[in-house]
């Protein structure tokens, strides 16, 4: 097993945010090789000025996302062998938010977001009262723990075309957040999430174009979420005219 | 070229049903005309069913009828992706069981005439 491995032809973005273009590498083949492994590899042996992120590589951190051959992706999970074009791989830093530098991106307007969509928990209680049970089986439960898995690693927020259109549009991400928090039967300002996600930049610019949803790399159904909130919004607005 | 984040099926069918959108739009207008037509100039307006009698005419119907379809049951689509909280699985069952009652009564339909 001691061959010579198969050379890759892969293309990397380098460049900040005002210029950039691909740069051509080869990279030696390898058995369960992940795309984040091949930059890695780049990086320790052919330019050590490349920038990319990473923390976990195990899909835990959600920093490692990039545009691969076109499709965002978490590269420290995406195996070679899948995604592999007739030996060539395209290497990018993720769409719809500043480059930094080369791969990696400027992520403050994807979190700014998630605050901007009231996605942060609204107490109901003081953290002397005792422990409120909660049935997992709960209907609000449910919807609210379906969207719990999310590591923020922006894919979703990538793939998004409403996102790349409108620069105010909050993006999957953090309306998702704001309807898990609305389900949650504990949180005491329901009014201020259906606010903050009604607005300009709120769910009904959604066009259920559902790129969020195929591309989430963790399996969860942003689409749906916003659809959820949709619904709530425009049934408050028929009742309470806001 | 569809850059390949939109290649998947929820994509296409928007994409289907935002153009057909679009065909329907900029059909109207015209159809409207013609119909007018009828109570401006009812010469003109024969001479114009004639014209349509042309087969490529009437092919071009097809796609006016198929465009129309697309972007009816594209709303359908889209109201119950948005507005029935059901599970994915039961939409599924449901577009399948709505599509497969469309065929079976079109082809009724179509044998009755
Ligand atoms: S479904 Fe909505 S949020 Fe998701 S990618 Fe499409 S437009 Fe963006
Ligand atoms: S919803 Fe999915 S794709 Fe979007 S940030 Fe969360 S884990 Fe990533
Ligand atoms: S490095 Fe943490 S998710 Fe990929």
């Amino acid at each position: 097993m001691s061959s010579i491995p198969d050379m890759m032809d892969v293309s990397i973005w380098r460049g900040d945010g005002t210029f950039g273009q691909f740069e051509s590498f080869k990279v030696p083949a390898q058995e369960s090789q992940t795309i984040l492994d091949v930059v890695a590899w780049v990086q320790q042996n052919q330019d050590p000025t490349l920038t990319y992120r990473y923390a976990c590589r195990v899909g835990m951190c959600g920093s490692c996302a990039m545009m691969v051959n076109g499709v965002p992706r978490w590269t420290c999970r995406t195996h070679v062998k899948k995604v592999l074009v007739n030996n060539n791989l395209e290497v990018g830093p993720l769409r719809n938010l500043p480059v930094i530098k080369d791969l990696a991106t400027d992520m403050d307007p994807f979190f700014d977001k998630w605050v901007a969509a009231e996605g942060v928990h609204h107490p109901t209680k003081t953290r002397d009262a005792p422990i409120e049970p909660i049935l997992p089986t709960n209907a609000g439960r449910v919807e609210a723990s379906s969207g719990i898995e999310c590591i923020n690693c922006s894919v979703c927020y990538a793939a998004c075309d409403t996102v790349a259109n409108n620069p105010d549009y909050l993006g999957p991400a953090a309306l998702q957040r704001a309807w898990t928090v609305y389900n949650d039967s504990k949180d005491a300002n329901k009014q201020a999430v259906l606010d903050a996600v009604s607005g300009v930049g709120g769910c009904h610019n959604c066009h259920s174009q559902g790129s969020c949803t195929v591309h989430c790399p963790n399996g969860l159904n942003p689409m749906n979420a916003i659809a959820g909130l949709k619904r709530v919004t425009a049934m408050s607005f028929f009742k309470n005219g806001k | 070229m569809i850059r390949s984040h939109r290649t998947h099926t929820l994509w296409l069918a928007y994409i289907l049903h935002r153009v057909s959108g679009l065909g329907l739009a900029l059909f109207l207008p015209t159809h409207f005309y013609v119909l007018s037509l009828a109570l401006t100039q009812p010469e003109r307006l024969d001479g114009f069913l004639h014209f349509v009698e042309i087969p490529i005419v009437k092919v071009a119907e097809f796609g006016l009828v198929f465009l129309l379809a697309v972007h009816f049951f594209g709303g359908l689509r889209l109201m119950a992706l948005e507005w029935l909280p059901w599970s994915a699985n039961q939409k599924t069952l449901a577009a399948g069981a709505v599509a497969g009652a469309f065929l079976i009564s079109t082809t009724f339909f179509l044998r009755a005439i």
